[in-house]
């Protein structure tokens, strides 16, 4: 492996996207919640497959489908090493997080009975909240949810008193893409497993902020989507240990995903395509393969503690804004700075930082249920990649002024 | 006035500010200016939720002419449906249902009543016309 550095300078070079301008104002892209820019490296994967290996994988005998296959199954083994996941059989290619929760939901789901229990958490996104909503319906489980406290941390206590041998399954996110809380996940890991709850782990806001060993995490299922870690969208990961992996069925019917078929009767092929039906995202898959080698060339521990050290510049500043509150003041947090400003809607704010050059993203970030808990109708978030600097945050935070002078004037 | 010139007007008072911020400071000026839409009034039936705002649009039609107030959670989209009310309002049903919409591209603020933006506003225009067609069919 390339030796890692860690230089935020050099890294902007990398990702065009940054360089432009907006309403003639540089780009300012605190939205990397919702998504990541890319580097031109997964750019220039992107071209270069549609360009010259283009083919339809697996089943070709031709030179580019071969060619193309294994660039696919090549990605897979990144991911897994990146991961840390035993075998490529645990990768699963998926469209994104949402898809590898629908997957689970409907497959694993599967096994569950009238009175079975999921436990989900409060900062849950909808899509780790209505795939089990759905599942419950279609088998008369029930869902229960782990509350959190103002600062956003969940409450550990009533966690365990929720912890049953009716508990099937914990769906849980890593980090809450609301208020940044880093969720103690190998611990509650550990307590679900004692009553023999599997346990899936929504990484969508941790797989481009910490280093993932899901050995070591020992979850069950962890799963995220490519393009909030620098990689295309469409395509995500759905890790699964082996033997349980095993021991579901197909979600999906389709090519790829079969051994043989008669009318009477249909075998599936074995792990990791069982779980791939149809055609996949080829592109996306090896421009994700791409994106993680790149992660693979940065300090990630450097890029954690720069992402760290901006939240706390910002959040320092903000703190002293008259009216301002920020949500989410988990003690272990990631780089997302959320808040609301006594009197002024999110989308004025937004809509102002816009017009500034500014990305933030405004309104309830796919979490009602946790704004209804803060009974707030959405906050302002900001949220930064290793790419964002300093002086970016002071030319928002000048730019929120004005915004702020705007409104209330 | 028609409402298309009314729609020229608005073009011609925005046409002074070539900075986004100048503009926006005058629809949230506006904004401020429109009254707040009673509390009894703000049911239900008139809420148009969206993704971003809530809209709430309250409609009257007297001697044949439709009048509009409405209210918003967040500034600026009030401050656009300002502007809406000041095209539609005391129209006749009929010149509002064949009215064309044009002021708002014009004046660089189409992306609010894009469907993505998801503040209502689209779905608050929508509403104006569909309740001038049903006054048309009382």
């Amino acid at each position: 492996m390339a030796p890692t550095t860690f230089s935020v300078s050099a890294i902007r070079e990398l990702f065009p996207a940054l360089r432009q301008k907006v309403y003639g104002k540089q780009l300012i892209y605190f939205d990397n919640g919702a998504t990541s820019q890319k580097p031109q490296v997964v750019l220039d994967t992107l071209q270069q497959y549609y360009a010259l290996e283009n083919a339809n994988i697996h089943r070709g005998v031709h030179y580019l489908s071969q060619q193309a296959t294994s660039a696919y199954e090549a990605a897979r083994r990144t991911i897994q090493h990146y991961i840390g996941a035993k075998a490529p059989e645990e990768i699963i290619f998926t469209k994104g997080t949402t898809d590898g929760i629908n997957l689970v939901a409907y497959s694993f789901g599967e096994r569950l009975k009238p009175g079975d229990e999921i436990l989900i958490s409060a900062m849950e996104h909808h899509s780790n909240i209505v795939p089990w909503q759905l599942l419950c319906e279609r088998k008369g489980c029930t869902l229960r949810v782990i509350p959190i406290s103002k600062k956003g941390e969940l409450d550990l206590h009533a966690f365990e008193e929720l912890l049953s041998e009716r508990t099937k399954l914990l769906a849980i996110t890593h980090i809450s893409n609301t208020l940044g809380t880093i969720n103690p996940v190998k611990e509650l890991i550990e307590k679900a497993h004692k009553v023999g709850a599997k346990v899936l782990l929504d990484g969508a806001q941790s797989i481009q902020h910490l280093s993932i060993d899901v050995k070591e995490l020992n979850c069950d299922f962890y799963t995220f989507s490519g393009h909030k870690v620098f990689g295309p969208t469409g395509i995500g990961i759905l890790y699964g240990k082996e033997e349980l992996l095993d021991s579901m069925p197909p979600y999906q019917g389709g090519g790829d995903m079969i051994a043989k078929v008669t009318f009477e009767r249909t075998t599936y092929n074995t792990l990791p395509l069982k779980f791939e039906a149809g055609t996949p995202h080829i592109a996306g898959a090896i421009g994700l393969g791409s994106a993680i080698s790149f992660l693979q060339s940065i300090d990630m521990q450097a890029a954690a503690a720069h992402e760290l050290e901006l939240t706390k510049y910002a959040q320092g500043i903000l703190d002293t804004f008259e009216g301002l509150h920020i949500i989410g003041e988990a003690k272990n947090k990631t780089s997302v700075v959320s808040f609301t400003i006594d009197h002024m809607h999110p989308f004025d704010i937004g809509t102002l930082l816009d017009k500034q050059g500014i990305a933030v993203r405004t309104g309830h970030h796919c979490t009602q249920p946790l704004m209804d808990f803060y009974q707030i109708p959405g906050t302002v978030r900001a949220s930064f990649a290793f790419y964002n600097t300093k002086e970016e945050i002071d030319i928002f935070v000048a730019a929120l002024e004005r915004s702020m002078q705007i409104l209330g004037a | 006035m028609t409402i298309q010139e009314k729609q020229q007007e608005i073009i011609d008072e925005f046409a002074i500010y070539d900075d986004w911020m100048d503009k926006y400071e005058y629809i949230i000026e506006l904004g401020k200016s429109v009254p707040t839409l009673a509390p009894e009034l703000k049911t239900k039936e008139r809420l148009i939720e969206g993704c971003q705002s809530n809209v709430w649009l309250a409609t009257e039609l007297k001697d044949g002419k439709m009048h509009f107030s409405a209210d918003s959670d967040a500034i600026i989209t009030k401050g656009i449906i300002g502007l809406l009310i000041q095209v539609y309002n005391n129209e006749s049903p009929a010149a509002i249902l064949q009215s064309e919409l044009f002021f708002i591209n014009q004046i660089g603020l189409a992306e609010h009543l894009s469907p993505t933006r998801a503040n209502g506003l689209l779905s608050m225009v929508k509403r104006m016309k569909t309740e001038a067609l049903q006054s048309l069919a009382q």
